[in-house]
C-alpha cells in the first residue's frame, strides 16, 4: 500500500492565490519566459538577452547567475527552474569555442521539455544601435514569416517556437487599433542557411481613406539565427499538447440554416397545445348542475380506484 | 458638368498627395487574425537580399504590415473607455499548451451522496440571535467571537459532574470535531487519487451504543497476530458484530428475479453434477494398488502351502521379526499400521526383542496375526 503523502492545505489567503494560479486551467495564462546564462557568455549574447528580454518584459524573467547547464545533454535542472517560475519557455545562451554566440530556445508541456532549438546568433545590432523612439512595453507585435519555414522540420518547429516566444499576450478578444505599433519580422533565406530577424515600429499616415498608410522604422534588435542541433516533439506528444479542451470546442447550432440569399431560417418545436382545456367564456346557462358534478366526481372516483 | 469634373479633379488631386493602400502580390499572404501572424510564401529576390539587405526586408515587412491592417481595419470596432478596439476572430495558429487540461475536481464522498439524493443545503450567513440582540454569522469570519460573548456561561447538564469544567469539555469537542474531518478530507483525497489507506477502526464518541461496543469489542479481539482465532468468547457475544466496513453486503442481483441468472445458475449446477470427473488421489491410490499387490502374493503363498505343511511354520516366525515379505507394508494406511502396531508390539515384546520393539512395529499387519 502506498504511504499517503502529507497534504498541506495552503496556509495564507495569498499562498492559497499563488497556488491557484499555478493549477492547469482551461484558458491559460500567457506563457511565461526565463533567460539563462550557461557557463561562459560573451559580451554579444549578454546584450543580446538583455534586449530580447526587454521586447517581452511583462512576461518574463532574467537569471542573473551563471549555469552549468547543457540542455542537450541534461535538461532536468532547467525543467526544475521552469517549474519553480510557473514557467514554459526559456532562453539559455551559451558561448563556447564549438559553438560560439549559442542559444536555445525552447519549451514545457505539463513541466517536461517538448522541444528545444539550438541557433546561433550573428551580426548582432541591439536596441541601443538604432537611436529611434521605441514600442510601449507589452504591446502585442505583427509576426511576418517571409519565405520558407515548411520544408525541414527544425524550420517548422523554429516558427513555432518564435510564434510562442513572441506573439505577446494571448487569448485576446480585443486589441485597441492604437496598441498595435510593433513589428516582427523572420525571414527565412534558405540559400545562406539563416533566419534574419528584424523589428520595427508602425507609423500610421494618411492615406485620404479610412485605413491608414503604413510606415515602417527600425527600432532594433536585428539578427540572424543559424539552426544547429535540434530536439523535436514526438508527434503524438505534439498532438496531446495542441488539444483544445472539449469545452471550448464550438458546438454546432442545431436548427438554424442560412438560405442562399442570406436569410436566417430557424425550425422551432413546439408541443400540442391543449384545446379541450381551453378556458371559454363563462355564463350561467353552461354551469353544470350539482347532479352533473356528482356523476362526475363518481366516475373520477371509480377511475382512480 | 462642370462641377462634377471639379469635384473629381479635386479628389483625384487629394489623392495624389497620399501613397497607396493597396500592395501587389503574386501569391497572398496567410493570415492568423488572433494572433496577428502573416506567413509570407512568396519568392525572395536574393540578390537584392545579398545586396541591399536592410531596405529589402523594411520593404517586405511594410508591405505585409500594410496588409494585414487592411484586414484589422475591416473588423468590427468598438469603443472602449473612449479607444477603438477590434474585435479579434479566435487564433487559428496551433499551439502547445503549457499545462495539461484540468481534470473535474473529484467530489467528496458527502457531496457525491447530496448529488445522487437530490440533497441541497444552504445555510443562511447571517441570522438574528435573540439572546445578543444582533444579526450574527453562522460560520466563519467572527462567528467564534460572537459565540463566546453569546456563552459566558453554560448549564451543567443533569447527572452530569458538577465539578466537570463545561468549557474545557467544550473546547476538547471541538477539537475531536476538527481532527475527524481533517481525517475525512484526507480520506476524500486518498479516494480520489485511488489510494487504499488502512481503515480508521473506530473514532470515539460520548455514549457508546450496545452495537458500537460489540464493534469494539469484535475489532479489539481480531486485532491478534492470528486474527482472534485462539481468542476466548465473551458470554452473550454477538456472533456477527463486525463494522459497517467489514460485513459483505449481499449483491442486488440475488434479490432481483432474473430468469437468465436463475438458469445459469441452475445448469451450472447439473453440468457440475453431469460431467462430473473422478479425482485421482495419488496416495490413495498407491495404497490400494500395493494392498491389491499383497492380497495376490499371499494367494499365491496359499496355494504354494498346500504342497509342504511343516516349512511354513517356521517361515511366519521368521517374518514377524521384520523379513522381506514386509517391503511394502510400511506404507499402510495409518489406521491399519497404528492398528497393527500396537498388538503386534506385543507379540514382539515376547519373541523377537528390542531391536523390532520401537517404532519398527508398524510394519506388521493384522494379517499376520490372524495368521497365527
Amino acid at each position: 500500500m502506498p504511504v499517503l503523502q502529507r497534504v498541506v492545505k495552503p496556509t495564507t489567503r495569498r499562498g492559497k492565490k499563488v497556488l491557484l494560479k499555478r493549477e492547469p486551467k482551461l484558458i491559460e495564462n500567457t506563457k511565461h519566459t526565463i533567460f539563462l546564462k550557461g557557463r561562459k557568455t560573451s559580451e554579444l549574447l549578454s546584450h543580446f538577452l538583455k534586449d530580447v528580454y526587454s521586447l517581452k518584459k511583462l512576461h518574463s524573467t532574467i537569471l542573473n547567475r551563471k549555469n552549468d547547464y547543457l540542455p542537450f545533454e541534461d535538461v532536468i535542472p532547467i525543467e526544475y527552474l521552469l517549474k519553480k517560475q510557473d514557467s514554459s519557455l526559456f532562453i539559455f545562451a551559451s558561448n563556447s569555442k564549438k559553438r560560439p554566440n549559442n542559444v536555445i530556445l525552447g519549451r514545457t508541456y505539463d513541466f517536461h521539455l517538448l522541444d528545444m532549438i539550438e541557433v546561433g546568433v550573428e551580426s548582432y545590432r541591439g536596441l541601443c544601435d538604432f537611436q529611434t523612439e521605441k514600442v510601449m512595453l507589452g504591446t502585442k507585435p505583427i509576426l511576418h514569416f517571409i519565405g520558407d519555414f515548411e520544408t525541414s522540420a527544425e524550420l517548422s518547429t523554429l516558427k513555432s517556437l518564435l510564434v510562442d516566444m513572441f506573439c505577446g499576450e494571448r487569448n485576446l478578444n480585443a486589441i485597441a487599433l492604437a496598441g498595435i505599433e510593433h513589428v516582427l519580422t523572420f525571414t527565412s533565406d534558405t540559400k545562406e542557411g539563416k533566419i534574419q530577424v528584424k523589428s520595427y515600429r508602425i507609423m500610421l499616415k494618411k492615406s485620404g481613406e479610412n485605413t491608414p498608410r503604413i510606415e515602417l522604422e527600425e527600432i532594433g534588435p536585428a539578427f540572424d539565427l543559424v539552426v544547429r542541433r535540434s530536439k523535436i516533439a514526438s508527434e503524438d506528444l505534439m498532438k496531446i499538447a495542441c488539444r483544445t479542451p472539449h469545452e471550448l470546442k464550438a458546438k454546432p447550432k442545431k436548427n438554424i440554416v442560412k438560405n442562399k440569399l442570406g436569410t436566417t431560417l430557424g425550425r422551432v418545436h413546439i408541443k400540442a397545445q391543449r384545446i379541450n382545456r381551453l378556458q371559454t367564456r363563462k355564463m350561467k346557462g353552461l354551469r353544470k348542475t350539482p347532479e352533473e358534478r356528482k356523476a362526475e366526481r363518481l366516475q373520477r372516483n371509480k377511475r382512480s380506484a | 458638368m462642370d462641377i462634377v469634373a471639379k469635384v473629381l479633379e479635386k479628389a483625384a488631386k487629394e489623392a495624389e498627395k497620399y501613397k497607396p493602400i493597396t500592395v501587389n502580390k503574386p501569391l497572398d499572404l496567410e493570415y492568423d487574425l488572433g494572433n496577428l501572424i502573416t506567413v509570407d510564401k512568396n519568392d525572395l529576390d536574393h540578390k537584392r537580399l545579398r545586396e541591399d539587405n536592410d531596405n529589402y526586408l523594411k520593404e517586405l515587412a511594410r508591405d505585409n504590415t500594410q496588409l494585414i491592417i487592411n484586414k484589422i481595419w475591416q473588423l468590427p470596432t468598438e469603443k472602449v473607455d473612449e479607444v477603438y478596439a477590434v474585435k479579434l476572430p479566435p487564433s487559428t495558429f496551433a499551439l502547445p499548451r503549457e499545462k495539461r487540461i484540468p481534470k473535474p475536481k473529484a467530489l467528496t464522498k458527502w457531496q457525491e451522496y447530496a448529488k445522487e439524493k437530490g440533497i441541497k443545503k444552504k445555510k443562511d450567513k447571517l441570522v438574528w440571535d435573540d439572546v445578543v440582540q444582533k444579526w450574527v454569522p453562522t460560520y466563519g469570519y467572527k462567528r467564534a467571537s460572537v459565540q463566546r460573548d453569546k456563552d459566558w456561561v453554560l448549564e451543567v447538564p443533569q447527572n452530569a459532574d458538577p465539578y466537570e469544567d463545561q468549557f474545557s469539555k467544550r473546547v476538547e469537542e471541538k477539537k475531536e470535531r476538527v481532527a475527524k474531518n481533517e481525517l475525512k478530507r484526507l480520506r476524500n483525497l486518498a479516494r480520489s487519487k485511488n489510494i487504499k489507506v488502512p481503515n480508521i477502526g473506530l473514532l470515539p464518541v460520548e455514549n457508546p451504543s450496545s452495537t458500537h461496543l460489540n464493534i469494539a469489542s469484535h475489532l479489539a479481539k481480531t486485532s491478534t497476530a492470528s486474527l482472534g482465532k485462539f481468542q476466548p468468547k465473551l458470554p452473550k457475544e454477538k456472533p456477527d458484530a463486525k463494522p459497517p466496513s467489514m460485513i459483505k453486503k449481499r449483491k442486488a442481483d440475488s434479490q432481483v428475479y432474473n430468469p437468465g441468472l436463475e438458469k445459469k445458475a441452475h445448469m451450472s449446477i447439473v453440468d457440475n453434477i453431469l460431467n462430473k470427473k473422478p479425482k485421482l488421489d495419488v496416495e490413495k491410490a498407491v495404497n490400494t494398488e500395493l494392498y491389491n499387490q499383497d492380497q495376490e502374493r499371499s494367494e499365491e503363498k496359499k496355494t504354494q502351502k498346500k504342497g509342504g505343511k511343516k516349512r511354513t511354520t517356521f517361515q511366519q516366525s521368521k517374518r514377524k521379526g521384520g523379513g522381506k515379505g514386509n517391503k511394502f507394508k510400511g506404507e499402510g494406511g495409518k489406521k491399519k499400521s497404528a492398528f497393527g502396531g500396537a498388538s503386534g508390539g506385543k507379540m514382539k515384546a515376547k519373541k523377537s526383542g528390542p531391536k523390532s520393539a520401537g517404532k519398527g512395529q508398524r510394519i506388521h499387519k493384522p494379517k499376520g496375526r490372524k495368521r497365527r
